[in-house]
């Protein structure tokens, strides 16, 4: 029934209203595309708003919360802060915290990671051999969250977890 | 408005609208808050090791021991907006081979509602102190703070350093007995 109603609208109009309604669709889209590459000249980073997909920044950050990222080069990277680094051949970046660094003179700096929620450091997600990290891993620093209303530890709703999945993050 | 499925419509836009406004409310109500307090640091016991750091990259380093005591009270930055503070230990020196080092030895998570009175005695670092070869062997420098970040329900997620540090000095020489 509501298909119908639907067809009938597009009938109705006549050509020059159907153009200005894909121009008004276009602009819409293209609005948002704007937006978003705003943001990512704003804050420095390919992605500057990312959605949490598993459990090991808990009880900080839940499945579904949304996290509000930069990644100006010039800021140092220190212990504590909220990291979203890249391991080299894998495409998913992993958003953890800074347990360690070692920076040199000329600014040279390698550093550990680990989840809050996990017991050991993150040595064993690094690449066969590497020790650290360093700066060129980096995507972004979170400096922002918001709430998803998700409290539950475990991901229940199957359908929801897929289509962050999609999203191709993992935290 | 007469059918189900346009009031459901409304309803939902419409709350989903509150709900986006009480978020961004309580980001902006709590943005601009002074998250710091007073932190009172003590080191009991200090031993410094030389092993191969088997965390890692299996080179010979020095490893520390430090047992503190450390005390605040968390209660003046909890509000509506904080879900939690990820409370850390780090212990701040600088080497021949590395201008600036930062070592997290011991963390702790606090939620809202849990004890904010922090008053612990004799702790053991629960991170091994290795450093990135030996320069802790007769470091005079080591600045111990505790930080924390602060989590909040909405809103930006800020590192607070609280004021109050610790200096301590490493030995000149290695600790060869087993126990610790």
């Amino acid at each position: 029934m509501l298909s119908l109603d639907f067809l009938d609208d597009v009938r109705r109009m006549n050509k020059r209203q159907l153009y200005y309604q894909v121009l008004n669709f276009g602009m819409i889209v293209s609005s948002a595309l704007m937006i978003w590459k705003g943001l990512m000249v704003v804050t420095g980073s390919e992605s500057p708003i990312v959605v949490v997909l598993s459990g090991s920044m808990e009880p900080a950050f839940h499945r579904g919360d949304l996290l509000f990222l930069t990644n100006r080069v010039e800021d140092p990277i220190r212990v504590g802060e909220i990291v979203v680094f890249r391991i080299e051949g894998r495409e998913i970046p992993i958003v953890h915290r800074v347990l360690k660094i070692h920076e040199k003179e000329n600014g040279d700096v390698k550093f550990l990671t680990k989840g809050d929620n996990n017991s050991v450091d993150d040595r064993g997600l690094y690449k066969q051999g590497q020790h650290w990290l360093e700066k060129k891993d980096v995507v972004g620093r979170a400096r922002g969250v918001a709430p998803s209303g998700n409290t539950r530890p475990s991901c229940d709703q199957f359908l929801w977890c897929f289509f962050l999945h999609l999203l191709k993050v993992k935290l | 408005m007469n059918t189900v499925l346009s009031r459901a419509n409304s309803l939902f836009a419409f709350s989903l609208s509150v709900m986006a406004a009480l978020t961004f409310g309580c980001f902006i109500t709590t943005a601009f808050k002074d998250r710091s307090i007073p932190v009172d640091i003590r080191v009991s016991k200090v031993m410094i090791k030389n092993v191969d750091d088997f965390t890692g990259p299996r080179e010979r380093s020095d490893l520390g021991f430090v047992t503190f005591d450390v005390s605040a009270n968390l209660q003046p930055i909890f509000d509506w907006n904080v879900k939690e503070l990820f409370l850390y230990l780090t212990a701040e020196y600088s080497t021949k081979s590395n201008a600036l080092n930062q070592v997290v030895l011991w963390d702790k998570i606090v939620l809202r509602g849990d004890n904010t009175k922090l008053n612990l005695r004799d702790v053991k670092s629960k991170y091994f102190f290795f450093d990135d070869g030996n320069g802790l062997r007769s470091n005079k420098n080591i600045t111990l703070t505790l930080s924390w970040n602060v989590v909040p329900n909405a809103g930006i997620l800020p590192l607070v350093m609280g004021s109050g540090h610790k200096s301590l000095a490493f030995p000149e020489s290695y600790e060869t007995a087993k126990s610790y």
